[in-house]
């Protein structure tokens, strides 16, 4: 096991008032490959610029081989970084932009010469010296900036979606090449992408990220095979995610059925999310089926068909080397091993929210911001009441006909519906919504309620309105 | 149809720029009482003295102007929204006021009586001669033609990718060989710019000169001037000077043009 050369020690940072990351933790080992992996605005780079030197956190603490660098500018780091979209200097031909950093150092003119000849060649351009620029595609762009990275020997390469502007099959390569050209410089590669497949093909450990914080550390089997949350889960692969009760131990009900599995120490009766793999679910003939539903759509992918399938009311993606024709029903069986069971994102399958009873059949809550008035409700003026809403009951609104907005944290498809999981700002807590929509994570997001569905209790005085 | 919408444009610089043109060079070859001469191009050197003033004020306020607008324009360039918008109008405000009225103030404040001095004469320390010295004439010209050194320096900086910077850090460039390695040499384009909306008019400007500077700091400008409206009428000479003051700046802007390719071409070595 080698030593850590990197640790992040209760970072916070924010713009403009969003946090961006919160109190993240991460410890970097000499040599490792470490990929930060999560959708846009999950604080990868953030994450990266911090360990870089552009990025100050507000708090917390950067260490680097056991001393703290948190307020070392870039230039005085022993790290260098391949940036997003390259940032070659354009007045510069190739051999002066991978020379930069040696020409700055003052290192004489053939060691400079010779180490930047060696140094096209470990990116395989050999002989585009005196190329400009402007001249090179895409790809070699990517190969100069790795170079000129390279070059100055850092312990450490921060990589921040390298291969994102190229096409797949030269995305494939790169990566490749990259993995190699770690192995023989022998030094740490620390790479933010937002695709699964790259992270899990070329590193040693995967950091899954979501709303600024760690969701899962571990190795890519790790993070595919025991996925911590249905976030990870959903984010890993083209995971089936359903909402179920766990009935008891080794007992778990979803899709309006009984399954047997082999997870337990779940409280009974208790909401937990159900993650099956599309490549673990068994197409059968319809008397052998455990469920059978009705094929919506086939897509062939080269090894196997992706077929959807509805099977009551919740739509399973299945992969399968056997075709079934739309529209035909077919059986489908699963093994309790390949059912896992996970503890919710989110608290419970309601939100739960505290008001106070305002007028005469009108309650006030979500910090006073919202009201409404219903006949049914008859409670003395001043009381405290507690509101039960279904995630089915609110819903995802244009601006001007919206009753709170929400910092969107979260969205995992269910099968049925997407799960979205928002931070609401008026009671600084997180609400779950259930909508047919796409949306944008990371964006606020304005939600109004269905008033006529939200169940109201009196409570005495406990939590807050 | 495109061809033909430049038309109103080409007959508007053949009659006003083309036409005139032509007439000075005719001029110029041509004597008092009529015929092909070299006389007025040969009386030229004796003007020396007066062109040699004339680039040298030029140069020191393009410099000058150049010390100033750099800071400016990349500060400018670096801020955002509502700020940089601000800032851009007050670099732009003193444009819009025409450019007699700003000298003609300037000329009451450099005053010995004038504003300046009778202040520095309150907390005792004037007053100083400034009107009619090369430092007003020099003044003149930075306050009036400053804005055309920020504005090509600015344009050019705010397409400068922030990451290219951050790049040059991340290599261990220090602040000053950021600017040094990275800013200078992007910026060249509007250096160049800069340079000869500056330079041009300030070489061959009469009304500062006459003005702020007094009757001994006589420009090539004034001396035009005076052959066609002044005392010492005499067109022929005139077109000649016109002439030679065009021909200069022809090599000066080629020259400068020159370093503009060399330096981007020069990083390859």
């Amino acid at each position: 096991m080698e030593h850590e050369i990197i640790r992040l020690e209760h970072i916070d940072v924010s713009y403009d008032g969003e946090k961006v990351l919160s109190d993240l933790n991460l410890s970097i080992r000499d040599r490792e490959f470490v990929t930060l992996l999560g959708p846009s605005g999950c604080g990868k780079t953030t994450t990266l610029r911090c360990i870089g030197g552009f990025t100050r956190p507000e708090t917390g603490k950067v260490w680097f081989d056991g001393q703290d660098i948190t307020d070392l500018p870039p230039d005085k780091r022993q790290v260098n970084t391949v940036f997003q979209r390259y940032a070659l200097f354009p007045h510069l031909n190739v051999f002066d932009n991978i020379a930069f950093g040696l020409k700055l150092k003052k290192l004489p003119k053939d060691e400079i010469r010779q180490r930047v000849l060696q140094m096209l060649e470990l990116v395989n351009l050999k002989g585009f010296d005196r190329r400009r620029i402007e001249q090179l595609s895409g790809g070699q762009q990517q190969r100069v900036a790795i170079a000129r990275a390279l070059i100055n020997r850092p312990r450490v390469l921060l990589l921040d979606e390298p291969l994102g502007a190229l096409d797949l099959k030269l995305r494939k390569e790169m990566q490749t090449e990259l993995k190699m050209i770690q192995k023989q410089m022998g030094i740490t590669f620390v790479y933010v992408t937002h695709d699964q497949e790259e992270a899990l093909t070329m590193s040693d450990t995967v950091v899954v990220m979501n709303d600024g914080e760690i969701q899962q550390i571990g190795t890519p089997e790790d993070i595919y095979n025991e996925p911590k949350n249905a976030f990870v889960a959903d984010f890993i692969g083209d995971n089936n995610i359903f909402d179920g009760i766990m009935r008891r131990d080794f007992l778990v009900s979803f899709g309006g059925s009984d399954w047997d599995c082999v997870d337990r120490g779940f409280p009974a009766d208790g909401p937990v999310d159900v993650v099956i793999r599309p490549e673990d679910v068994k197409v059968v003939p319809t008397q052998q089926g455990m469920v059978c539903g009705v094929v919506e759509n086939t897509v062939f992918k080269g090894v196997h068909y992706e077929m959807t399938v509805e099977i009551n009311g919740l739509h399973w993606v299945i992969q399968s080397t056997d075709c079934a024709p739309v529209g035909s029903t077919i059986g489908i069986q699963v093994d309790p091993n390949e059912i896992h069971i996970m503890e919710k994102l989110f608290s419970g399958d309601k939100n739960i929210c505290y008001g106070t009873i305002t007028d005469a059949h009108t309650v006030s809550f979500f910090g006073g911001e919202v009201s409404f008035t219903r006949p049914d409700i008859d409670l003395p003026k001043g009381s405290r009441v507690r509101l039960t809403i279904s995630p089915h009951d609110i819903e995802i609104v244009s601006a001007d006909k919206s009753h709170a907005v929400g910092f969107l944290e979260s969205v995992v498809y269910k099968g049925a519906y997407n799960e979205c999981i928002l931070y609401a700002y008026a009671i600084d807590a997180p609400i779950m919504i259930y909508s047919q929509n796409d949306e944008q994570v990371a964006t606020d997001i304005p939600f109004r309620f269905d008033f006529e569905k939200i169940e109201v209790v009196p409570c005495d005085g406990e939590g807050q309105s | 149809m495109r061809k033909r919408m430049a038309t109103p444009y080409l007959i508007w610089i053949l009659l006003f720029t083309l036409v005139p043109l032509g007439m000075v060079v005719y001029y110029a070859f041509t004597a008092k009482e009529g015929g092909f001469t070299l006389q007025n191009l040969t009386n030229i050197p004796k003007y020396a003295p007066v062109f040699a003033r004339s680039i040298w004020l030029a140069l020191v306020a393009t410099a000058l102007c150049l010390v100033l607008a750099f800071p400016v324009a990349y500060r400018i360039a670096r801020s955002t929204g509502n700020r940089q918008r601000t800032l851009l109008l007050l670099v732009m405000l003193p444009m819009w006021m025409n450019f007699l009225l700003c000298t003609r103030a300037w000329m009451t404040l450099l005053e010995d009586t004038g504003l300046i001095n009778r202040f520095l004469g309150l907390i005792g320390l004037g007053p100083v001669h400034m009107i009619n010295t090369q430092g007003a004439v020099i003044l003149g010209m930075v306050y009036n033609y400053l804005p055309f050194m920020i504005l090509p320096l600015y344009s050019v900086m705010v397409k400068i990718d922030r990451s290219v910077i951050e790049a040059a850090r991340d290599l261990g460039a220090d602040g000053i060989r950021v600017i040094g390695r990275i800013i200078i040499p992007l910026s060249m384009p509007g250096i160049i710019s800069g340079i000869t909306m500056v330079f041009v008019p300030s070489v061959s400007t009469f009304i500062i000169s006459r003005w702020l500077g007094g009757s001994s700091n006589l420009l090539i400008g004034d001396l035009i001037e005076q052959q066609f409206i002044g005392s010492a009428y005499d067109p022929y000479a005139g077109s000649a000077l016109a002439l030679v003051l065009m021909v200069l700046m022809l090599i000066i802007m080629a020259i400068m043009n020159l370093f503009d390719s060399e330096d981007i071409e020069g990083a390859m070595i």
